[in-house]
Order: C-alpha cells, then sequence, then structure tokens
C-alpha cells in the first residue's frame, strides 16, 4: 500500500468516525437507554430515555402520592447534589420516574418540582405508561406492586448510570447524606474524561 | 385500504401462532400468598390463556422475523449472553439439544414478553397463572386436596437434569389448560412484585425504609410448597436472567362479555 492511499484510508476513517459522532453510535448492549418507551417530563414534554445519553445521571422510581421513603429519595438526589464540587454538579443529571401513570401527570409532577424546589435543568421528574414503568422497573432491578387504595410497594433506591447508560453503581442507602460508596462512585463517573464532556 | 392491509399483515401472525388459547371466565380465588392489603378473594378478570408453553418451533420462527432477539444479536441488558438460548445449536437453529416441540426455555423476561407483544399478547400476570394451577383434571381448585398436592410436588422433587418433556403431553386441567405443573416454571409479567427478598423478611426499620406503604408478602397456605417453590423462584430472579427450565406462556384480556364482539379476528376458538 503506497502512502498516497494509506493517507486516504486514514482519512475516510477519521471521517466515517466524525459521521458516526454526529449520527450517533448506537448504544451499547449494556445500555438501559435502549428502553424505546416514551416518557414525558413534568413540563409536559415527550422524551425518550436515549435522549438523555451523554450525561452522567441518577435514575429512581417513586410516586409522588408516597408519603414515606419518596421525600427520602428526593433528599438523597439532593444530598449526592451538595456534595459535589460546581463542576461535577453541574454535569450530573437525576431522573424520577413514577410508579403511578394514572395520577402522577406532568401537572402534578410539576407541582411536586416546585415544592421541593428541584432546578429542572438537572432535574426531570417524569412518566410512562404502565408497560414502561414495567419495563424500566425491569432494566433497573426495581421491584414493585401495586397495591389496594393507589399505593406502590416498592424497592427504592439511586441507579448511577454513566453517559451512555450503563448501570455503574446502586445504593439502598436514602437521606440527605449520601452513602460514601455511592457518592465516590458518582465522582469517579463525572470526573471521568470522555465524549460526555463534550456534549 | 390500511385497514384491509393491516387485517392482512396480522393474518399470518395469528395462523402462525398455532397455539391455542383457552378462554377462561372472570372469577375469585384464594391467593396462596397473602398480602395486608388484601383481606378476600383475590378477583381475576376473563383472559385468555395460551393452552400450553411456547416451544422451541415457535420461538425460532419468532427470532427469524425479529432478529433482534438472536442470541448473537440480543443486547445484553435484555438477556444475559452466556445463558439466553444456549441450548441451541446455532443462533437460528435448534439442533439435537432441543426438540421443536419442547418448551423453550433459556429466555429471559424481556424475550419472553416481546414474544407475546408480537402475538398481540402479553406474559399471564401472577394471579393469572396461580388461578389456572389450582385447578386439577376435574375441579377448578383441588388444592385443598393432599393427594393432587402430593402429585404435584413429586414432579418439584424429581432432578432438573432430566430431559423436558414436549409439551401438551399432561392431560388438560379443568380449564382446558395443559403442563401448569410437571414441566417447567414459568415467567409472569409481574415477577418483579413478588417483594420476598431475603431484606424484606428481616422487618428492621432500615429495610422497612426501602418500602413506600404497606410490607412485603407473606403466605396464608403454607402448605402449598408448588406455589410458594414458584414465588421463591421467581422473586430470586432478574429479568436478563434464563435459566435451563423456565420458560412462559402467553395470556390476553379479554373484553367483558356484554361487549365481546362475536368472531373477532384476534381470538381463536379452541
Amino acid at each position: 500500500m503506497t502512502v498516497v492511499n494509506m493517507k486516504r484510508v486514514l482519512l475516510a476513517l477519521m471521517l466515517g468516525c466524525s459521521t458516526l459522532a454526529i449520527t450517533a453510535a448506537p448504544l451499547p448492549p449494556e445500555s438501559v437507554l435502549q428502553q424505546a418507551s416514551t416518557f414525558t417530563d413534568q413540563a409536559g414534554k415527550d422524551f425518550q430515555l436515549a435522549d438523555r445519553r451523554g450525561h452522567v445521571q441518577l435514575v429512581s422510581m417513586f410516586y409522588t402520592s408516597c408519603t414515606y421513603t419518596c421525600p427520602l429519595m428526593i433528599d438523597s438526589g439532593l444530598g449526592v447534589q451538595h456534595a459535589l464540587k460546581p463542576i461535577q454538579r453541574d454535569a450530573l443529571r437525576i431522573l424520577l420516574v413514577s410508579f403511578d401513570p394514572q395520577r402522577d401527570t406532568p401537572a402534578v409532577l410539576d407541582a411536586l418540582a416546585i415544592k421541593r424546589h428541584l432546578d429542572t435543568s438537572h432535574w426531570t421528574l417524569a412518566r410512562t405508561d404502565d408497560a414502561g414503568v414495567r419495563t424500566l422497573a425491569a432494566l433497573l432491578g426495581v421491584r414493585y406492586r401495586k397495591i389496594a387504595g393507589g399505593d406502590f410497594n416498592h424497592t427504592s433506591g439511586l441507579i448511577l448510570l454513566d453517559a451512555e447508560g450503563r448501570i455503574l453503581a446502586k445504593t439502598d442507602q436514602l437521606g440527605a447524606v449520601p452513602d460514601p460508596k455511592f457518592l465516590a462512585a458518582v465522582k469517579a463517573a463525572l470526573d471521568k474524561p470522555g465524549p460526555a464532556a463534550g456534549l | 385500504m390500511r385497514v384491509i392491509l393491516l387485517a392482512i399483515l396480522l393474518l399470518p401472525t395469528v395462523a402462525h401462532a398455532g397455539s391455542d388459547y383457552v378462554k377462561v371466565p372472570a372469577g375469585a380465588y384464594r391467593s396462596a400468598l397473602k398480602y395486608e392489603d388484601i383481606k378476600d378473594d383475590t378477583q381475576v378478570a376473563a383472559f385468555e390463556l395460551m393452552k400450553t408453553p411456547v416451544t422451541n418451533a415457535q420461538f425460532l420462527a419468532f427470532v427469524r422475523t425479529h432478529p433482534e432477539w438472536q442470541r448473537d444479536r440480543v443486547a445484553s441488558v435484555y438477556a444475559e449472553k452466556a445463558n439466553y438460548l444456549s441450548h441451541w445449536s446455532a443462533p437460528m437453529q435448534l439442533g439435537d439439544a432441543a426438540r421443536p416441540q419442547q418448551p423453550v426455555t433459556h429466555v429471559s423476561w424481556f424475550a419472553a414478553s416481546a414474544y407475546c407483544e408480537a402475538q398481540q399478547a402479553r406474559l399471564p400476570t401472577w394471579n393469572e397463572w396461580e388461578y389456572m394451577a389450582a385447578a386439577d383434571e376435574t375441579r377448578r381448585d383441588a388444592r385443598g386436596d393432599p393427594a393432587w398436592r402430593e402429585r404435584i410436588l413429586g414432579w418439584y422433587a424429581k432432578p432438573s437434569t432430566t430431559p423436558i418433556a414436549d409439551v401438551g403431553q399432561l392431560p388438560p386441567n379443568a380449564y382446558g389448560v395443559q403442563d401448569l405443573h410437571g414441566l417447567i416454571w414459568e415467567w409472569t409479567e409481574d415477577f418483579a412484585s413478588m417483594l420476598v427478598s431475603s431484606d424484606d423478611r428481616s422487618q428492621s426499620d432500615a429495610n422497612r425504609l426501602k418500602f413506600c406503604g404497606a410490607g412485603s408478602l407473606t403466605t396464608q397456605d403454607r402448605d402449598n410448597f408448588a406455589v410458594l417453590m414458584r414465588v421463591a423462584m421467581l422473586s430470586s430472579l432478574e429479568a436478563a436472567n434464563s435459566t435451563s427450565n423456565l420458560g412462559f406462556r402467553c395470556a390476553r384480556s379479554l373484553p367483558e362479555p356484554t361487549s365481546s364482539p362475536p368472531g373477532s379476528p384476534l381470538t381463536e376458538s379452541p
């Protein structure tokens, strides 16, 4: 192979790579962002999990009428945020998805976001349909059951996803003071240089 | 025009499904599981259930038309690569270790759900499954009969190294459904509602914190080992897991009797 040919091949490869980056390579096989369900956020805007690619994020499931652990889940997210450096905090996204699509309309989710003073440029409260809830719970390993009277039994905790949607860490420890091991994993993920920084 | 096209598209799917669905009338039964919030019988709405579990042949036809579920292409988040369809000789070939009429096993919950969805169906709920599995050949609820329990437990006591038999060999139960006991374990749509992890058994405050609302399930029929073993097994699984004796069958909700359109194209008479 001549030098000129070699250069051409290299150029083609580079062009190929950049095109790929723009048109988005397929998500890795371990990514939970592959879930195709439609979600709706507190502002009433529809999105898919793949739209959230490019940011390290915390994900959890909850429902707004829950009075016991669910407020703690928001505390936990805020606790992690507060324990971060500003540059880390700015890069982190938090997504809470409701178990209760019937009652948790965008308006209800929005009211909760306002009540808890959540910064919706970093926090997303969302709903999807019953099948979407089932699939997301299965992907995250969350167990839940709707009980009589409209409440839900569920396991809870925060799940850390990398910018490609791979599960990096989980914690069951809830509250304003973050689980130290989990916090360390969050910081490590945020500090890791990667395509996320450029997006 | 669209309607006609849709009908044409649907026809081969239904015909190919080839699996009989048995219509099950609405009813109530007493679950062997006890939840704090359910005091009385568990109500089950009318539904239809596949007479036998999905076979290797049927699942092979599915992965042919849905290549994203072939074992070499499936996303690992949906099925553990090491186990998923690992008993087939190749991604598109059953081979010697998997007979066409054996129930398909080594399938994840995601794969089972996708199969049913492609049949315009879904996995049965646990309640539907337990309701069906209470029957013997003549009675809709045979669970109080020690002889019946003994017979069922005989299968669970068998070592799982014996090759799995073909579907439809066992006599139908009172509803006309086969193989609920004695052949394989089966996925349910809501397997993740079985909140009986080891954490839940210890009722410490720390663990109770993990739950919103009432506590987890306990049992009200401690002698119903067959059901309890199913629950224990399902509660230990993640949705991407698969095992050598875990398969599935599909179900469909039925409209209330008054609004049921006769001769609906999606319902096959058994």
